[in-house]
C-alpha cells in the first residue's frame, strides 16, 4: 500500500521535472506531459483506492523519511491517506487533467506556454504534498509550493502592472494565512511534546485528555488554524483576494480559484477537524464564520458585473457553507459539496466567455425589461447602502490594507534614514552586543535575560519591516531580510542549549542564497543603473530572463522555501522556542511571512510588472 | 484661489475633442472593424502615425528589429528597399541603406499624454489611478450592465450622475466619503469647470488634465462616448455620457485628496513650476521615425510589386463566350478569396463574383419572437425598410433560440449546474454543438418566410416600410447586377452567397461575421436579393432596363459559415420548374470546393495535420468551431492586403493566397466610372477599417488592439477586461492578428486612371482615405496593363520592382507545405 503513495508524490515530482527540462518550442511534449501526470496519477489512485475500500477503507499513516532528528527534535516526513484524501486526490487529479488537456490548445502560441505548463505542475506536486500529508511539517511543504505556484500563475502576465501587483496582493494574504499556521504547528510542539500526526488526532482519548488539561493552547492552535484556513478559503475577513486572482489564463482561474487551490482550506479544516470538533466554542465559530462569510460573499456576487468576479464571491459564499457542514459534523456533506462547488465553477469560468453570445442572444429573443429584485422590497435607503457596501465590497480589501499592511509599512518607514552602506554600522555593533549578551548571560539579571531573546526578535522584524517598505535600495531591502535571519538565530540561541549545528543548518540556505541574490543585484545595478529602483515595477525578466531566474531562486532560498536546509532550519528554531514564550513565537512567526512577502515584492518590483523601459509595447496601467 | 487669466475653459469643445480621440468600439455584440487611428485621419498616414507616437505613446509601426528580419528572411526585398530610399533620400541614398541595415539602438521615445497628471505621484506623493480607478469602473460598468448582474443598479432610469446623485443621496452608505465632494455631487446643476477649478486651478490646463485622465482609461471613457451617441446598442437602456463619466472621476479625485490632505491643499496648477509640453503642439520626425517608414514602405511594396508584375504579365484569360454552368456572387471578403479559387478549379465553367456582402440591399431586419431591429448592412448606412421574418404555417420554434436557462427552483438549477458541467467534460474530449454556441446559420430560420415586397407604402413600422417596392428592387438588382458586370450569359443558377461565423467561447464573435453587414450574417441579404431577382415583375421592369434575364435561369440564396466551411442553400425559396438536378451538382462542387478551401485554411492552425484527406480535416475544422478551448476557431481577415476591383479574369491566374478583397466590376459598362464611385466609396471605410484594424492592433497589440484573450473577463456583456479591476479593451485580441501582415490596404482598379480619379473624387470622405495614403490605390489600364499609382492628389506611371514572380502550375502542394504567409504565384 505504501508503495502507491510513493508512486504518486514520485509521479507528480517527475512530472514536474521532466516539464522543466522540455525545451519550450516544443509545446506538444510539454503539454502531453501536463495532462499525462494527473492522468496516470489519477488512474493509480482509482486502482489503489479500489483496492483500500476492498481492504476497509483504514487510514493508513505512513512515517516515512526522517530527515533530520537531534536529541528532542525530529523532521520527519510523514503521509497519511484516507477518505478526506481520496475525495480530493481523484478529483484534483482529474480536473488537473482536464485543464491542461483544454489548455493545451487554449495557449498555444501563447508566450510563456512552458511557463504555464510548468507552474500548473507546480501546483499539482503542491497540492499531492498538501493532501497526503501526514504531519504539519510536510503539510507545510505543500503548502509553501502552493503559495508559490499561486503567485506565478497570477503574474503569469507578468509584463502588465495589475496581475503583479495582485499576485503580490494574494501571495501576501497566503503568507498572512500562513502565521496561523506556523504558530499552530509551534504550540502543538508543545503541547504533544513529540512531532504529532494527523493519525493521532483520530485518537480521541489522547485528543480529549490532552484538551483537558491545556484548554488554552488547544484554543489557541484551533483559532490559528480556522485563521489559516480562513486565508486560503477566501473567508472573512481575507475574501476580497480571490476574484483579484483571476488574472492568469481563463483554465488556470479555473482550476485554482474555482476548483482546487481555494478548497485547501476546506482541506486543513476537514484533516484536523478530530483535533477541533471536540472545542464548542471553535464549532461556533466557524459556524459564525461560515454564515458571515455565506451572507456577505452572497450580496457581493449578486451586484458583480463582471463574470468571473461574480463567479469568486458565489464560490466563496458556497465555501462558507462548506464551513458550515463542516462545523456541524457533516464531513461528507462537504466532501460532496466541495465536488460539486469544484465542478461547476471549473465549468462557469471556462465557458464565461460564451456568455456575451448567449445572454444577448436571449435578451434578443425573450427581452423583458428588468424585473424587481428581492432587494427592492427592502426599504430604500436599506437598499440603496447595501447596494453601495456591496459594490465596495464590504470595504474587505480596503480593511486587509487599513488594518494589517498599513500599518506594518509605517513601522518599517521608522527606519528609512538606512542605506546599503550605513546598515551595517548598525548592525554589526548591535549584533555584537547580541553574541557578548549570550555569552555573558549568566551575569545579567533573570528579567533582562528573559526579554532579550524577544528584542532581538524584534530587531529582526523591524528590520523586515523596513525592507517591505523599502523604496530606494534594493540591495539594503535585500540585506535586512539575511540580517532578520541572523537576529532570528541569535534569539534562539539565548534559550536553550542549541546546537551550533542546528544554526549553521538554519542559516546554511540563506547565507548561500544570499550570497547569490546579492551578486544579481550588484550586476543589475551595473547593467540597469537608470531602472533600478523599487518605487515601480521594473520589468526585467523582459530583458534579463537568467537574471530573473537566479533571483527568484534566491529568493524562494532565501524565504525558507523546501528547496533548501534552510527549511528545515525554519522549523526546529521554532522548536527551541519554548511554551512560555508566546511574544518571541508570534514576533518570529510575523517576521518570517513578513520577511516571505517583502521577497516576493522585491523580485515582482525589479522584474516584474511593465517594462521601464518605454520603447517596448507595454500596456496600460489600468488594462 | 481664482486666478485671473484670458484663457477660457469651453466644456463643449473640450469633450468634442476628446470624443474625437477616444476609442470609438461599440459594444462587443455589435462589434464593427473600424480604422482604430480614425482621429488622425486628416493627416496623412505618416505624419498621422508620428502625431499618434508623440501625442499617446502607441506603437504605430513595427520594431526596425522585426523589419530587419523581415528583410533576412526575404519578406522584404532589397529592390524594393532601395527604390523606397531611391524615391524618399535620395541625396544621401548610401547613408541610408547603410542606417537602415545597421544594429539600430532603441529609443527611448516619450509620449506627452500624462504628464501633467503624473505630477499628483511627484508633487502630491499619492496614486490618484490605484486609489480610484477600481471603484470608478465597478460604478460604471454596475451602470451600463447588461445583464451579468443579478442585483441591478438600483436607480437608472436617468442619466449616469444622476443616478449616482441619487443613489448617494438616499444611502447610509458612501461611494464619495468626505463632506465637501459629497455636496458638490449632490448639486444638481453641478458644473464639470468648477470641479476643476478645485482640482488644477489653471483653466489653461484643464483640457491637457482632461485628456491625461481619460486617456489613463480609453477603454471605459471610448464606451461612455461611443454609448453617449449609440443608445440603440444596448437592449437595457442606460444613459450615460462622457460628462457624466468625468465629472463622477473629478469628484472621486476631489474626494481622494481630501480624505488624504483635508480640504486645503493647493490645486495642481498653482503647484508645478515647470512649462509642460502641450499635448497637440506640434511633432517633429526623427531619425527613427524616417527608418520606420522606409521599411515600412519597403514592407508593403515587396508584395504589392509581386501582384501588379504577376497582374500586367499574364495575359487575360480567353474570354470563353460559352455559357457559364453556375454563377455564383460572394461577398468581397477576403475570406471567399480561396473559396472561389477553389470552384473555379472544380468547375472551370462557373463564374464566380465579388461584391459587398448585403448585396445592394440595406434594411433592418426583425427576426421571428424578437421586438428587437438589427441592421444587416455597412455601419454608415441608415436604412428605411425592415425586412420581417415570420413562421411559415404549423412551423416550431426549436434549438438554439429556446431559453438557455430556464427558471426553476435553485436546487434543480445546481443539478442542472452539475449536469452542465459534466457535459463540458465531455466537450474537451470531443466537441459538441452546445447552446452556448454562436452559429452563422442560426441567423435565420431554414425554415421562415421573410416579407420581401411591400404591397402598400403606408404601412410601416416605426417609421421603416416593410418590405420593398417592385421598382425599389428592380433598382436594387440592376444595380449589383451592373456593378459586378454581370448583365449578360446567364446561367442556369445564380447562387447569391452571403456570409457569416460560427465559434463558441468567444467575446468577439461579431468580427467574424460579414463587415458589410454590421457584422451580422449576410444570409438574409443574400435570400431578400434572390427573391427578388427571382421576382417576375422585377424581371419585366429589369428588361425594360435592358436587362434580360431568361427564365430558366433561377437566383439562390446562401449563406457560407466561413469556420466550419458549410453551406446551406435556402432550397425552400426555389421557385417552381427550377432545374433542380442541375443544382444537386453544383453543391455536390461547393461541397468538394469548401472541404479544399478548409484544408487549405488548416496550414495556419499548425497542430493540424493538412497532408490528410480533404474531407477528413474538414471535419477538424468543423470541431474547432465548437470546441470550448480553440481561440481560433478561425482567423478572420488576418493577412488582408489588398483590394482588387476589376473583372474575375483581371487577376484569376494570380495565387494571392487568402489576402485580397475582391470586387467584380467591368470597365466596359462604367464608362462613366459610375458604378465605381459606388464601388470605392463602400472599399474604403469597410476594407479600409478592415484593413487598418487589423493593422493597428498587430503593430500596438497591448494598446491599440486588446491584448491576449486568455485571461479576458466580460464585463456587463458590453466588453472585455483582464482581471477583475482592469479598463475595458477595445481593438483584436493577439489570437486574431498574430499571423497578420501589418500593410496598408492596396486597392488596384482596372480601368483608366482618370476615371478612377473622376470616382474616388466625389464623396470628399473617400479621397481622404486615397489622398492622405492611408490605402494605396493603382489603376491598371485594361488595354495595355499600365499600372498608375495615386500620390498626392494624381496618377502617374508606376513601375513596380523587377521581382521574379514564380510560375507554379500546381499550388496545391505549395501552399499545404508552408504554415506562413506564400509569395503571388502565376497559376495555370
Amino acid at each position: 500500500m505504501n508503495l502507491f503513495i510513493h508512486t504518486l508524490i514520485f509521479i507528480a515530482i517527475s512530472g514536474f521535472l521532466l516539464s522543466l527540462i522540455i525545451s519550450r518550442h516544443k509545446e506538444n511534449n510539454l503539454s502531453l506531459i501536463a495532462w499525462l501526470t494527473p492522468g496516470v496519477s489519477g488512474l493509480v489512485s482509482i486502482i489503489f483506492i479500489a483496492v483500500w475500500l476492498m481492504k476497509g477503507a483504514e487510514p493508513l499513516n505512513i512515517k516515512d523519511l526522517i530527515i533530520f532528528k537531534s536529541s528532542d527534535y525530529e523532521f520527519l516526513l510523514d503521509f497519511y491517506f484516507d477518505k478526506i484524501t481520496a475525495v480530493f486526490l481523484t478529483t484534483g487529479a482529474f480536473l488537473t487533467c482536464l485543464i491542461a488537456l483544454y489548455s493545451r490548445y487554449y495557449l498555444h502560441r501563447e508566450l510563456g506556454y512552458k511557463r504555464f505548463f510548468n507552474t500548473l505542475l507546480l501546483f499539482y506536486l503542491g497540492y499531492n504534498l498538501t493532501i497526503f500529508a501526514g504531519n504539519f511539517e510536510t503539510l507545510m511543504i505543500g503548502w509553501e509550493i502552493l503559495g508559490i505556484s499561486s503567485f506565478l500563475l497570477i503574474a503569469f502576465y507578468r509584463d502588465r502592472y495589475l496581475p503583479v501587483k495582485n499576485a503580490v496582493k494574494v501571495f501576501s494574504i497566503y503568507r498572512i494565512g500562513d502565521v496561523g499556521l506556523l504558530l499552530a504547528m509551534w504550540a502543538s510542539h508543545h503541547l504533544w511534546h513529540q512531532n504529532i500526526t494527523f493519525s493521532k488526532l483520530n485518537n480521541f482519548e489522547l485528543v480529549h485528555t490532552k484538551l483537558l488539561e491545556h484548554s488554552s493552547e488547544g484554543l489557541f492552535i484551533s483559532i490559528m488554524l480556522l485563521i489559516t484556513a480562513s486565508a486560503k478559503s477566501a473567508q472573512l475577513p481575507f475574501s476580497s483576494w480571490l476574484p483579484r486572482a483571476m488574472e492568469g489564463p481563463t483554465p488556470s482561474s479555473a482550476i485554482f480559484y474555482g476548483a482546487l487551490s481555494v478548497h485547501i482550506g476546506v482541506f486543513l479544516l476537514l484533516r484536523t477537524w478530530p483535533f477541533l470538533e471536540h472545542q464548542y466554542l471553535i464549532r461556533t465559530l466557524t459556524i459564525l464564520l461560515g454564515i458571515c462569510t455565506a451572507i456577505i460573499a452572497h450580496f457581493i456576487a449578486r451586484v458583480q458585473s463582471s463574470v468571473k468576479s461574480q463567479v469568486a464571491y458565489s464560490s466563496i459564499a458556497q465555501i462558507g457553507i462548506i464551513f458550515i457542514e463542516i462545523a456541524l459534523g457533516w464531513e461528507n456533506i462537504a466532501l460532496i459539496h466541495f465536488i460539486t462547488n469544484a465542478f461547476l465553477r471549473t465549468y462557469q469560468l471556462l465557458t464565461s466567455p460564451s456568455m456575451v453570445a448567449y445572454a444577448i442572444r436571449e435578451q434578443f429573443y425573450h427581452f423583458k425589461p428588468r424585473s424587481r429584485s428581492i432587494e427592492d422590497s427592502l426599504p430604500k435607503k436599506i437598499e440603496n447602502s447595501l447596494y453601495i457596501l456591496s459594490i465596495k465590497e464590504w470595504n474587505l480589501d480596503l480593511i486587509m490594507y487599513k488594518y494589517i499592511f498599513g500599518p506594518l509599512k509605517s513601522l518599517g518607514h521608522k527606519l528609512d534614514f538606512l542605506t546599503p552602506k550605513n546598515v551595517f554600522y548598525y548592525f554589526l555593533p548591535l549584533f555584537a552586543v547580541g553574541i557578548a549578551g549570550r555569552y555573558f548571560a549568566l551575569i545579567i539579571p533573570q528579567f533582562i535575560l528573559e526579554y532579550l531573546p524577544s528584542i532581538w526578535a524584534f530587531t529582526g522584524l523591524i528590520m523586515v519591516l523596513k525592507s517591505f517598505s523599502e523604496k530606494k535600495y534594493p540591495r539594503l531591502a535585500w540585506f535586512l531580510i539575511i540580517m532578520n535571519h541572523c537576529w532570528m538565530a541569535l534569539a534562539i540561541i539565548y534559550n536553550e542549549k542549541v546546537d551550533l549545528l542546528e544554526i549553521g543548518l538554519f542559516l546554511s540556505g540563506v547565507i548561500l542564497l544570499g550570497i547569490t541574490g546579492n551578486a544579481v543585484l550588484q550586476k543589475l545595478k551595473k547593467t540597469e543603473p537608470k531602472h533600478y529602483n523599487l518605487f515601480k515595477y521594473n520589468g526585467h525578466v523582459y530583458e534579463h530572463r537568467k537574471m530573473s531566474f537566479l533571483f527568484f531562486i534566491s529568493c524562494l532560498g532565501v524565504m525558507g522555501f523546501p528547496i533548501t536546509a534552510t527549511f528545515i532550519g525554519e522549523d526546529l528554531i521554532f522548536s527551541h522556542i519554548r511554551e512560555h514564550q508566546f511574544l518571541l513565537a508570534c514576533i518570529n512567526a510575523l517576521s518570517y511571512i513578513v520577511g516571505g512577502i517583502a521577497l516576493i515584492r522585491l523580485y515582482a518590483r525589479l522584474f516584474l510588472g511593465p517594462h521601464a523601459k518605454p520603447f517596448h509595447e507595454t500596456a496600460l496601467l489600468s488594462s | 484661489m481664482k486666478q485671473s487669466n484670458s484663457f477660457t475653459f469651453n466644456e463643449g469643445a473640450c469633450l468634442h475633442h476628446l470624443r474625437h480621440y477616444l476609442p470609438a468600439q461599440a459594444p462587443l455584440k455589435d462589434f464593427i472593424h473600424h480604422n482604430t487611428l480614425h482621429a488622425f485621419q486628416e493627416d496623412h498616414f505618416h505624419h498621422a502615425l508620428l502625431k499618434a507616437n508623440t501625442f499617446f505613446g502607441y506603437q504605430v509601426y513595427l520594431s526596425v528589429n522585426e523589419y530587419q528580419k523581415k528583410y533576412k528572411n526575404g519578406e522584404i526585398k532589397l529592390e524594393v528597399l532601395e527604390k523606397v530610399v531611391e524615391r524618399h533620400k535620395k541625396d544621401q541614398f548610401d547613408t541610408w541603406i547603410d542606417k537602415l541595415l545597421s544594429n539600430s539602438e532603441s529609443v527611448e521615445s516619450t509620449s506627452r499624454i500624462g504628464k501633467l497628471r503624473s505630477y499628483w505621484k511627484s508633487i502630491y506623493h499619492i496614486n490618484l489611478d490605484k486609489a480610484i480607478h477600481p471603484l470608478l469602473f465597478r460604478i460604471t460598468g454596475s451602470y451600463l450592465d447588461q445583464g451579468v448582474s443579478l442585483w441591478h443598479f438600483p436607480v437608472s432610469k436617468r442619466g449616469f450622475l444622476a443616478s449616482v446623485r441619487e443613489l448617494e443621496s438616499n444611502s447610509y452608505q458612501h461611494f464619495i466619503k468626505g463632506k465637501r465632494a459629497r455636496n458638490l455631487l449632490l448639486k444638481t446643476h453641478l458644473k464639470m469647470e468648477q470641479l476643476l477649478e478645485i482640482l488644477i486651478g489653471k483653466s489653461e490646463l484643464y483640457e491637457q488634465y482632461l485628456f491625461d485622465q481619460q486617456f489613463a482609461h480609453p477603454g471605459w471613457s471610448g464606451m461612455a462616448a461611443t454609448l453617449e451617441h449609440k443608445r440603440d446598442s444596448l437592449l437595457h437602456d442606460r444613459r450615460i455620457s462622457l460628462h457624466d463619466l468625468i465629472c463622477l472621476e473629478l469628484l472621486l479625485e476631489i474626494d481622494h485628496l481630501d480624505q488624504a490632505f483635508g480640504e486645503n491643499w493647493r490645486p495642481l496648477g498653482s503647484r508645478i513650476s515647470q512649462s509642460i509640453p502641450a499635448l497637440f503642439s506640434p511633432v517633429k520626425s526623427s531619425e527613427h521615425h524616417q527608418l520606420q517608414i522606409l521599411w515600412q514602405e519597403a514592407y508593403e511594396w515587396s508584395y504589392f510589386d509581386q501582384v501588379l508584375i504577376g497582374l500586367c504579365k499574364t495575359s487575360l484569360i480567353a474570354q470563353t463566350n460559352s455559357k457559364a454552368s453556375f454563377q455564383a456572387v460572394f461577398c468581397i471578403d477576403d475570406r471567399e478569396c480561396s473559396l472561389r479559387r477553389y470552384l473555379e478549379h472544380f468547375e472551370p465553367d462557373c463564374k464566380t463574383f465579388g461584391t459587398a456582402g448585403f448585396f445592394n440591399v440595406a434594411f433592418y431586419f426583425q427576426p421571428r419572437d424578437s421586438d428587437f431591429y438589427t441592421k444587416v448592412c455597412p455601419a454608415p448606412l441608415q436604412p428605411g425598410h425592415l425586412i420581417k421574418e415570420s413562421k411559415p404555417e404549423a412551423g416550431e420554434d426549436s434549438g438554439l433560440r429556446k431559453k438557455t436557462v430556464g427558471k426553476s427552483n435553485w436546487l434543480l438549477s445546481q443539478v442542472n449546474d452539475i449536469v452542465a458541467a459534466i457535459k463540458l467534460m465531455f466537450n474537451i474530449i470531443k466537441p459538441t454543438k452546445s447552446t452556448a454556441m454562436v452559429c452563422s446559420f442560426d441567423h435565420m430560420k431554414e425554415d421562415s418566410e421573410l416579407t420581401v415586397e411591400c404591397k402598400d407604402t403606408q404601412h410601416k413600422h416605426n417609421g421603416l416600410q416593410v418590405g420593398f417596392t417592385l421598382i425599389e428592387m428592380a433598382d436594387r438588382v440592376e444595380g449589383l447586377l451592373r456593378t459586378i458586370g454581370l448583365v449578360k450569359d446567364f446561367g442556369a443558377w445564380v447562387y447569391i452567397v452571403g456570409h457569416g461565423a460560427s465559434s463558441i467561447n468567444n467575446t468577439h464573435y461579431a468580427g467574424y461575421d460579414c463587415g458589410a453587414c454590421s457584422g451580422r450574417p449576410g444570409s438574409v441579404n443574400a435570400r431578400v436579393f434572390a427573391q427578388m431577382a427571382n421576382h417576375k415583375e422585377v424581371r419585366k421592369i429589369l428588361r425594360d432596363r435592358n436587362i434580360e434575364i431568361p427564365d430558366h435561369t433561377f437566383f439562390a440564396g446562401c449563406i457560407h459559415d466561413t469556420t466550419r466551411d458549410e453551406i446551406r442553400f435556402y432550397e425552400k425559396d426555389f421557385p417552381e420548374g427550377c432545374n433542380v438536378d442541375l443544382h444537386k451538382t453544383n453543391k455536390q462542387t461547393f461541397e468538394h470546393a469548401l472541404s479544399f478551401n478548409a484544408r487549405e485554411r488548416s496550414r495556419r492552425f499548425v497542430l493540424m495535420n493538412t497532408r490528410k484527406a480533404a474531407e477528413k480535416v474538414h471535419e477538424k475544422v468543423k470541431l474547432r468551431s465548437m470546441a470550448l478551448f480553440e481561440p481560433r476557431p478561425e482567423l478572420n481577415h488576418a493577412t488582408n492586403a489588398l483590394c482588387i476591383v476589376g473583372r474575375r479574369s483581371f487577376s484569376q491566374r494570380l495565387f494571392l493566397d487568402r489576402r485580397s478583397f475582391l470586387q467584380s466590376y467591368d470597365y466596359q459598362i462604367d464608362p462613366e466610372g459610375d458604378y465605381l464611385t459606388g464601388i470605392m466609396n463602400a472599399i474604403a471605410p469597410v476594407c479600409g477599417g478592415i484593413n487598418l484594424e487589423y493593422y493597428f492592433s498587430k503593430v500596438d497589440n497591448q494598446r491599440l488592439g486588446a491584448g491576449t484573450k486568455l485571461p479576458h473577463n466580460v464585463m456587463g456583456l458590453i466588453g472585455v477586461a483582464n482581471g477583475m479591476d482592469g479598463d475595458l479593451r477595445p481593438g483584436l485580441p493577439s489570437q486574431m492578428i498574430e499571423v497578420h501582415d501589418p500593410v496598408r490596404l492596396l486597392v488596384i482598379v482596372e480601368q483608366l486612371p482618370e476615371i478612377v480619379q473622376r470616382a474616388i473624387s466625389k464623396e470628399p470622405a473617400t479621397k481622404q482615405w486615397f489622398d492622405n495614403n492611408w490605402i494605396h490605390l493603382i489603376a491598371i489600364t485594361p488595354d495595355d496593363r499600365k499600372c498608375f499609382r495615386y500620390q498626392n492628389g494624381e496618377f502617374s506611371l508606376y513601375y513596380p520592382a523587377d521581382l521574379h514572380v514564380e510560375q507554379c502550375d500546381n499550388v496545391l502542394p505549395v501552399i499545404l507545405k508552408s504554415t506562413d504567409s506564400l509569395p503571388v504565384y502565376l497559376m495555370k
